[in-house]
């Protein structure tokens, strides 16, 4: 060394080094490729990873107690903002939860709009994910495509609720309100449209010798583990674990739609992607299935002390009028008790607890974010593989730090 | 190929499970009060869902007959949280854990209740590995101590931070405006 450490404070002092040692760097929390505030603290051995430590809480919220203080048709808009790439699976998720504590029966329309909504929504989310996979592996184009299918969804989801991002669209007993008029010639339209973009993305990275280097053998997680780790959702199928809470627990009627499940059984990278892809023409069988569905008839629950009447019912009728006025004054009042109800959301699965002690507010309102759990067995999957493979694991396990902080 | 018979013989579970799941759920709680009759301390049964009310000290040796019995087969441990009744009851806070079974599809909550004088609760991290985030997001928010965690830090929240956000008796906006500096 011929630097002179003569007169540098002793943070710069030169340290002569040798190569073995270990190295802690932190990565995030604005690295692009951490998918928003998410920090890992890696002890690097040369390239390799000894040790991953991640430390979440920068975008930390407390939705949690904030539902606490809202009444229960408040806390929708809530949900909308912890997984922000499919507002509409926490919305479904909450609202159910405390429909079943209320025991109100869904009209069939509505159910199917949920369903359809759902599905469009999971597209949504998976588009993110391969766009944004991609990208951290380095295929630009594929980011281009994927948005652009996504932004024709979130088209159709403003098209159908005013918001974009922040749709709050399914309300307590159904929905806010039917689905406009051209909703179905427009959603059949991108399904026609959309086999053809899948094929795209597929030519695109399935093939690219790149993409499989990058992924295939990378981030092993045995089915085992998955499970004892708590991973759901294409993590867990791309373990060869067949679970989807759609089939295990069905709700919102799943379990009249012909659809499969996906499973990859070579647990890396390569195998979350396979089943991705996959998941998303099944979804698309669903979408088709839900619109054939579609049959006139009421989209919310004749519960009129919980949902909100019509516009013209309240200037004609006195009792629809007051049942206004007490609902958005007062709110309303759920018999005590607690559930948990779990649905599939585009990550995993997404459970929502809700405690009531009978009050318009809820007691507790907890929501068991697939990201949260999936994050939690990052360390197992990037110990002992490239600093570089942190990237594509991070992207395999298509976390949403929203939701993870909440 | 393989992967094709697979997943017909996943399906074909699944379907054949569905009338044994909704049944199943009485029976194999009323074997569960006689093989361990001193860790249920009672069942309730509302909304559909079964919970089953824990003493702290069975909690463990519970989940562990959970996980590796067959029939119950609970080895997914899907969620823990707490939740406080508030700063007037006791026992004050209750730990809720939801199980799920990967191969029979069936859900089950146990409940330990502790009060805030001892909030102490036994680590299930030995069962389930993912117990471990779960555990710190509740001792983060509520001030459970889980014995035995190999980790037990603040997970959500700064080291730094003080008090339990989501104690009933922490107030919406804390206690004075945090600063990151």
């Amino acid at each position: 060394m011929s630097v002179s450490t003569q007169n540098l404070p002793p943070q710069f002092e030169v340290v002569d080094q040798p190569f073995d040692t270990q190295m802690t760097i932190s990565m995030g929390p604005q690295h692009p490729s951490t998918h928003g505030v998410l920090r890992l603290e890696l002890v690097l051995d040369g390239e390799m990873i000894v040790k991953c430590t991640p430390d979440i809480g920068y975008l930390h919220t407390g939705m949690e107690k904030l539902f606490e203080y809202k009444k229960y048709q408040q806390g929708i808009v809530i949900t909308d903002r912890m997984d922000y790439l499919n507002p509409l699976g926490n919305n479904l998720c909450y609202v159910m939860a405390v429909e079943k504590l209320l025991g109100l029966e869904i009209p069939e329309r509505a159910q199917v709009i949920r369903v359809l909504m759902c599905e469009l929504q999971r597209i949504a989310s998976h588009m993110v994910w391969l766009g944004t996979h991609a990208l951290d592996i380095g295929a630009m184009t594929v980011f281009f495509y994927a948005f652009r299918e996504r932004e024709k969804i979130l088209n159709l989801i403003e098209a159908a609720s005013g918001g974009r991002l922040t749709p709050s669209y399914f309300r307590i007993g159904g929905l806010m309100m039917d689905l406009p008029a051209g909703f179905e010639r427009r959603t059949q339209q991108f399904i026609d449209k959309f086999p053809k973009a899948l094929d795209e993305f597929e030519t695109l990275l399935s093939g690219n010798r790149i993409f499989q280097t990058r992924t295939q053998g990378v981030g092993i997680i045995t089915a085992e583990d998955a499970i004892d780790m708590g991973v759901s959702g294409p993590c867990l199928r791309g373990s060869g674990v067949g679970v989807d809470v759609r089939r295990t627990n069905p709700y919102t009627g799943y379990e009249t739609y012909d659809f499969e499940i996906p499973i990859e059984t070579s647990c890396d990278v390569w195998a979350r992607y396979i089943v991705r892809m996959r998941e998303l023409r099944e979804s698309l069988k669903i979408v088709r299935q839900a619109l054939s569905r579609l049959k006139p008839g009421p989209v919310k629950a004749d519960a009129p002390k919980v949902v909100l009447p019509d516009r013209e019912a309240m200037k004609t009728h006195m009792d629809a009028l007051i049942h206004h006025f007490l609902i958005v004054a007062e709110g309303f009042n759920v018999p005590a008790g607690e559930v948990y109800h779990p649905i599939e959301g585009s990550k995993g699965e997404l459970g929502c607890y809700v405690k009531s002690d009978g009050g318009p507010k809820p007691a507790r309102v907890h929501f068991r974010g697939p990201s949260f759990v999936n994050l939690s067995a990052l360390p197992h999957m990037a110990e002992g593989e490239m600093v570089a493979d942190v990237v594509a694991i991070i992207g395999s396990l298509d976390i949403v730090l929203g939701e993870i902080d909440r | 190929m393989s992967k094709d018979i697979d997943r017909e013989q996943t399906i074909a579970e699944q379907a054949a499970s569905v009338p044994v799941r909704d049944q199943a759920g009485a029976q194999l709680i009323s074997s569960l009060r006689l093989s361990h009759a001193d860790a249920v301390a009672e069942v309730i049964q509302a909304f559909g869902e079964i919970t089953i009310i824990v003493p702290r000290e069975h909690i463990v040796e519970l989940c562990r007959y959970l996980k590796t019995t067959a029939n119950f087969e609970f080895n997914l441990l899907a969620d823990i949280c707490g939740a406080d009744r508030g700063p007037e009851e006791d026992p004050r806070f209750e730990v809720n854990y939801h199980l799920f079974s990967t191969t029979r599809f069936h859900r089950l909550r146990l409940k330990v209740l502790v009060s805030e004088e001892d909030s102490h609760v036994p680590t299930v991290t030995e069962v389930w590995r993912t117990a471990n985030w779960h555990e710190r997001e509740t001792f983060d928010m509520f001030g459970v101590v889980f014995d035995g965690h190999p980790n037990l830090r603040r997970i959500l929240l700064p080291d730094d931070w003080q008090g339990h956000a989501l104690r009933k008796d922490f107030p919406l906006r804390g206690y004075e405006p945090y600063s990151l500096t």
